[in-house]
């Protein structure tokens, strides 16, 4: 007990300290859901087939989606299959196999900056290096990787965090019975991990879906009214990789050039482009809360 | 084991030279720039490619700059610009050994707004402009009644277009003689429609942005007629922009088309496609077109292959289109 303080004073101390924290739940969830509700409201009388198949437009009522949302699938696709498994190794090896010295501290603290480094760097970054150097286009490939650079140190942190809430006694209980360090990794310390990776994941992949600055930094389009060659063939090999090298938009252009047009029609497709946007995160991020659900059943310490 | 990485860096090494040797899009025809061209633009390339399936348009928004960057890299076709080419453009056209066609397919005019509930400010002479906008106004002209001592004693409230846009540059060059010098203490945006709502919610407000703007929301505001030249105050309308007398706060805007990229089918039906329905796809969005010769002349740009631009890399406020039309065309920046 507070010497000088009454119980009666510290049970209110308690009842008031509980108020406010309902108020501020209740104020931004109240916030967020006034939001939603705009959106929704602006953009469902949109939100018809024909939107969702239709290639961008001069015509407000005939406007649709269709590039932005493969652009958006095809450049998160790209993210994931580099950023994660990249990320979750670089994790891996920081926490479970590097020595800790100053090199690895510098790698450390370099990264801890990276994941605060604002977005349009990235961009003009992937511009200097993946573009003018490299000489990549201005395609598909191009924004996957400077998406995937832009959330790896988020993925690397996230999966370093996971790993490291991982008891000692695991590991050395491993180690007694003679596994290797690998053997430690793959079955141990990786599936006991894998919730908090998946979360990490979830963050990285979801702020990536946002990103605008770095994807017209790089040569997103606005008007694009095709969709990229198919990565499935019918002759052998049967898959072609063709489409990374396509021009593209995302949702997040097309919504911000709809918001700034002049004709008021323009606004009700933006608002339904941010439903369709909103709708694919959740989607994207329930995937990811299942297979953590399905990781945590799994572990039986 | 070696062999396997070995194998591996093979794949890798076949990978990468895939990615750098081959150029997508060849059949494509590949705009960007301003934002300002941007609508007329779309609503081209959405028609030429329901008349010619097949082929494909891709247009980005880069602004004028960002435009011209791609454009003398080889990266686009067909560059979009509010403002003719700098002469900085020019050099590096030159030095990358790019060729262009000037083309203007439009106007643009620049509306001054204010609340309909203002009913003392009936015209403005570029004069006043200046008193409002000069960068000496800053913090001191802060009621209408020191632009005109008849006007009322009433705050005078600013809504301009945002320091990066083309928009910007025009109205401050034509109104205080210099691009981008302006005072600094009013409400900027890059979005159009945020300046709409903040003109038409407060009775003592002044602002300027585009046309297009203006016409879809004459319901809440109201355009100022501008003095001209002649001493004559004239509403922006598409007469006035179109014969002229709406001067200086119209200009012609500009598409710069690649030479070489003429050479290839799709290019050259493209731009013929562009100029022949371009008049009437430019009043769809809400943009002024030029006279009917206008566009017969850059049909012959195009047919004889003239290149280079009509200004020497300077920007004009207040050029007649028909005069901007006899001059004759050149690649070497004018001193």
């Amino acid at each position: 007990m507070l010497a000088g303080v009454r119980p009666g004073r510290r049970r209110l101390m308690d009842a008031a300290f509980l108020l406010l924290g309902a108020a501020l739940i209740v104020l931004s969830l109240g916030t967020l859901a006034a939001l939603l509700l705009d959106l929704v409201r602006d953009g469902l009388p949109r939100l018809t087939s024909g939107f969702l198949t239709s290639f961008p437009s001069r015509k407000p009522d005939q406007a649709g989606v269709k590039s932005a949302i493969v652009g958006t699938c095809a450049v998160m696709f790209v993210t994931a299959v580099t950023a994660l498994p990249l990320g979750v190794a670089s994790g891996i090896y920081l926490e479970e196999y590097a020595r800790k010295n100053w090199r690895t501290a510098i790698i450390e603290i370099n990264i801890a900056n990276l994941a605060g480094v604002p977005s349009i760097i990235w961009g003009l970054m992937a511009l200097g290096l993946l573009v003018y150097a490299l000489g990549l286009k201005r395609c598909i490939l191009t924004a996957g990787l400077t998406l995937g650079l832009l959330v790896l140190p988020i993925v690397i942190v996230a999966t370093r965090e996971a790993i490291r809430a991982i008891p000692q006694g695991i590991r050395e209980g491993a180690y007694a019975l003679g596994a290797s360090r690998w053997q430690t990794v793959r079955h141990h310390v990786l599936p006991y991990s894998m919730s908090g990776i998946l979360t990490g994941a979830i963050i990285a992949m979801s702020r990536a879906i946002g990103e605008t600055a770095p994807l017209i930094t790089i040569g997103a389009l606005t008007y694009i009214a095709f969709l990229p060659p198919s990565p499935v063939t019918s002759s052998p090999p049967f898959v072609s990789l063709t489409w990374l090298e396509s021009p593209f938009t995302v949702l997040p252009i097309q919504m911000f050039n709809w918001v700034s047009r002049p004709d008021a029609r323009f606004h009700a497709n933006a608002a339904a482009a941010g439903v369709v946007l909103m709708f694919i995160t959740l989607s994207m991020n329930a995937l990811a809360i299942l297979l953590r659900y399905r990781s945590r059943r799994a572990i039986r310490w | 084991m070696t062999h396997k990485v070995m194998r591996q860096g093979a794949a890798t090494l076949v990978l990468l030279g895939w990615f750098a040797g081959t150029t997508f899009g060849q059949a494509t025809v590949r705009i960007d720039g301003s934002s300002t061209v941007y609508p007329i633009t779309e609503a081209v390339a959405e028609e030429f490619m329901s008349a010619n399936p097949g082929m494909q348009v891709v247009v980005g928004i880069s602004g004028t700059g960002g435009g011209f960057k791609k454009f003398y890299r080889g990266e686009t076709d067909i560059s979009n610009a509010s403002r003719p080419i700098q002469v900085a453009e020019m050099e590096e056209c030159k030095k990358a050994g790019i060729e262009y066609i000037e083309l203007p397919i439009a106007f643009d005019a620049l509306t001054v707004m204010i609340n309909p509930a203002n009913t003392f400010v009936t015209s403005l002479t570029i004069e006043d402009l200046r008193t409002i906008w000069s960068p000496e106004a800053q913090g001191k002209i802060l009621k209408w009644s020191q632009v005109r001592s008849e006007w009322p004693d009433q705050p005078l409230t600013l809504y301009g277009a945002g320091a990066d846009s083309g928009t910007f540059d025009y109205f401050t060059e034509a109104v205080t003689g210099k691009a981008k010098s302006s005072r600094g203490d009013f409400t900027a945006s890059e979005d159009d429609n945020v300046l709409v709502q903040g003109i038409s919610k407060d009775k003592n407000a002044l602002g300027y942005f585009g046309f297009a703007y203006y016409i879809e929301n004459k319901d809440k505001l109201k355009a100022v007629p501008i003095v001209n030249h002649e001493n004559k105050p004239v509403t922006p309308s598409e007469a006035s922009v179109m014969d002229g007398s709406y001067t200086p706060l119209s200009r012609p805007i500009f598409i710069y088309v690649n030479r070489k990229s003429l050479d290839r089918p799709e290019i050259r039906k493209f731009v013929e496609f562009y100029l022949k329905e371009g008049p009437a796809l430019t009043k769809e969005v809400r943009y002024v077109p030029l006279p009917a010769d206008a566009y017969q002349k850059g049909m012959e740009r195009v047919a004889k292959g003239q290149i280079g631009t009509a200004f020497g890399g300077h920007s004009e406020t207040g050029l007649h289109i028909d005069e901007l039309l006899k001059r004759p065309l050149s690649t070497e920046p004018r001193k």
